[in-house]
């Protein structure tokens, strides 16, 4: 996908566009789980109450950020859960490889992990001869089709249940061709159960780690995430630096809100908290457990004042169902592994403005993910720095990898012109004035050109507002 | 080479938190949520319907015969129980020969992950269960392993009325889970369930595709 170079953005929103199924598919399911939502949080008071309160534990954690990661290692080591530092997504991949080679196993089966997608896990894996197997659901029929996910809940979203047939008709031994959901769920269930009973290695993501006790805690529907993490003999969970919190008491109105916002749900079928591996005596669990703790980039985001409220997500996808770009693109389009509005603040920042600062600019600020936001992330802030970052000279406050990018010199010179013609009342006039005159003819090239591809140009008044304004005698200053 | 890794990066968090400058707001707490016992007892009834899961109210004498009954409708092989309890201890009394055979979880998973993936039902007590969010709440112990509410394909849940808390956040606090944990803690509020295709919320994926709750209520 897209760690080589800059992505392509523009290509990609055209071909998204056009692709009618597509459009269908995401409207039809962004509609359906948006009214899910409201539903569940229908009182706007007690939701604002509830995010006021999630907000406050995101901030607080991220504060002592340092402390309560130490503190996690402490008790998960005290537990028997084996902890592992990662700077770097290489470096997350490569205690994965050792772990499982030191048990000399080949079959990985996976529950569904962000983190992992981030790292690029799979491919990784596979490229050292190790098959790793979404069990997700959604997750296990775009590794089928060797794509990555379009939405951070429910990864198939862009798929509908005739191209889901298909593929399991074709990529699945000996199934015959179904659309019917319930019997497409069976023949899932049957091929992965297999794959739960055969499992080596089992790995999952992290919703919360609980520092004062040393819990992992998972989120799920399926029962998957339990089986990769109770079946085989060892689990590796992986999450990003940013998910834990300080106290149990932390929890509950997170898991609120994460349920609530992600699905709708007032709580999902399966809450698992794991605090150790087996301990004598049991019959089940993993012997090994393993916890690998990734900063790809979030301890530099962490020290920017503002732009460290990024980490306060909980990753609930709500952002992306509320959002009038991510409902006609999809996921695929943004090139990234994090796509719509959480992805447009988090991937420039992790991967660099010079890469993916054209995802700062796929939002119209039109603020609805700002409104859902379970832990209040203040979006459309966010985005202007980042498209401020864009453009900024060495005196900026933040410090964005490939900040300034999109500046160079025919541009500057433009915005200085404006900046003097717009403050000069003379140049002012006559600029307004020329406008009116010779405004239907410009050129359509530069920005000009793209504005007018799928706008219709806009026609100059032949007297500025200002002129209007006096000449019906009011003072326009 | 890990170590460093590991110094390296606290010491970035070290210093993007050094500054002090987080603004944390405290919110007002959140309102306190408080049911009679009954309205508890049919909140989670209720709830736990909503997400099909089958629940039937009966009493300390009568659960074994609910439970008979309801094994005589449907089909059933094998049913699987942790040894070594009370629960335990009134199956094997009441146990008939027309009923699953009765299969103990005894061994180590290792040896026993045929069976287990074989049989039709497991059953389980449960620590007790939240009115508000509608799902049971299992500590799995040393007689009542993780996988036994996970694999077969019917799950029974044994709920004690008297265990069922308003919150989550009531539950943990008052029981302090946070002096300590152990190996494992589920809350399960019904069957296995995905909308991965299109939405379409279907029932028994890969855990169990169905949950029966019988609540012992005096
Ligand atoms: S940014 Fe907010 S709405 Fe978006 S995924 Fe994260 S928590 Fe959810």
């Amino acid at each position: 996908m897209a760690e080589t170079g800059a992505v392509d953005f523009q290509s990609n929103v055209v071909r998204a566009l056009a692709d009618r199924q597509l459009r269908g598919n995401l409207k039809k399911a962004m509609g359906s789980l948006s009214l899910k939502r409201k539903a569940v949080f229908s009182d706007p008071e007690e939701f604002e109450h509830l995010r006021r309160v999630g907000n406050a534990i995101r901030r607080r954690s991220l504060s002592k950020l340092p402390v309560l990661l130490e503190q996690l290692e402490k008790n998960c080591t005290a537990n028997g859960i084996q902890v592992h530092w990662a700077e770097t997504t290489a470096d997350a991949n490569q205690i994965f490889l050792d772990i499982i080679k030191g048990h000399d196993a080949s079959r990985v089966i996976k529950g569904k992990s962000m983190v992992s997608e981030e790292m690029h896990l799979n491919h990784f894996l596979e490229d050292h001869s190790i098959e790793a197997l979404e069990t997700d659901l959604g997750e296990y029929i775009i590794q089928l089709d060797h794509e990555t996910p379009s939405h951070i809940i429910v990864p198939a979203i862009h798929k509908n249940k005739d191209q889901i047939a298909h593929l399991f008709h074709e990529k699945i031994p000996n199934t015959p061709y179904t659309e019917v959901v319930e019997e497409l769920n069976a023949i899932a269930r049957k091929t992965l159960r297999q794959k739960f009973f055969a499992g080596e290695i089992g790995v999952s993501g992290v919703n919360f780690a609980v520092a004062e006790t040393g819990t992992l805690c998972l989120v799920e529907n399926e029962g998957n995430g339990r089986m990769c993490t109770t079946v085989p003999p060892v689990h590796i969970a992986v999450m990003g630096l940013e998910k834990v919190v300080e106290h149990l008491s932390d929890v509950p109105p997170l898991l609120r809100l994460l349920t609530g916002s992600a699905t709708g749900q007032v709580i999902t079928t399966y809450f698992n908290m794991i605090t150790s591996p087996r301990k004598a005596g049991e019959k089940d669990g993993p012997k090994e457990v393993h916890l690998v703790i990734l900063d790809n980039g979030r301890s530099k985001i962490l020290a920017d004042p503002q732009l460290r409220e990024t980490l306060q997500c909980i990753r609930c996808g709500a952002c992306l169902n509320h959002c009038p770009v991510y409902t006609r693109l999809g996921g695929h389009a943004y090139g990234y592994v994090y796509p719509g509005p959480i992805g447009s603040i988090l991937t420039p920042q992790m991967e660099g403005l010079h890469k993916a600062g054209a995802m700062a600019s796929a939002s119209s600020l039109c603020g609805a993910c700002e409104e859902v936001c379970p832990v209040k992330i203040p979006f459309t802030s966010l985005l202007r720095i980042l498209r401020d970052e864009s453009y900024a000279e060495g005196d900026s406050p933040h410090d964005v990898d490939g900040h300034g990018y999109k500046r160079h010199f025919t541009e500057s010179l433009a915005w200085k012109g404006w900046a003097v013609m717009n403050t000069n009342p003379t140049l002012n006039h006559l600029s307004t004035k020329m406008l009116g005159m010779v405004g239907a003819f410009l050129p359509k090239a530069g920005p000009l050109k793209h504005w007018t591809q799928v706008r219709t140009t806009p026609k100059f008044a032949k007297q500025s507002l200002h002129a209007l304004a006096k000449a019906r005698g009011l003072d326009d200053e | 080479m890990s170590n460093a890794i590991r110094e390296r990066v606290l010491n970035k968090l070290r210093e993007a938190v050094g500054r002090g400058d987080f603004d944390v707001p405290t919110p007002p707490p959140l309102p306190v949520q408080e049911w009679s016992r009954e309205e508890k007892i049919n909140r989670l009834q209720s709830m736990l319907e909503t997400m099909h899961a089958e629940v039937r109210r009966t009493t300390h004498a009568d659960w074994i015969t609910t439970l008979k009954e309801i094994l005589r409708e449907r089909a059933l092989q094998t049913l699987v129980y942790g040894p070594d309890t009370a629960l335990a201890g009134v199956l094997q009394g009441a146990w008939e020969n027309d009923l699953p055979a009765l299969i103990p979880y005894q061994q180590d998973i290792e040896s026993f992950k045929e069976t287990l993936f074989n049989a039709d039902a497991g059953i389980t007590t449960t620590r007790g269960a939240l009115a508000e969010i509608g799902a049971l709440v299992l500590w799995p112990t040393i007689q009542e392993p993780r996988l036994l509410s996970l694999v077969p394909a019917l799950h029974i849940a044994l709920l004690e009325a008297d265990g069922i808390y308003n919150t989550f956040a009531e539950m943990m606090g008052s029981e302090r889970w946070q002096d300590g944990m152990p190996t494992n803690a589920l809350l399960i509020s019904g069957p296995s369930k995905t909308a991965d295709i299109e939405l379409t919320l279907t029932f028994g994926v890969h855990g169990p595709k169905e949950l029966l709750v019988l609540i012992l209520d005096n």
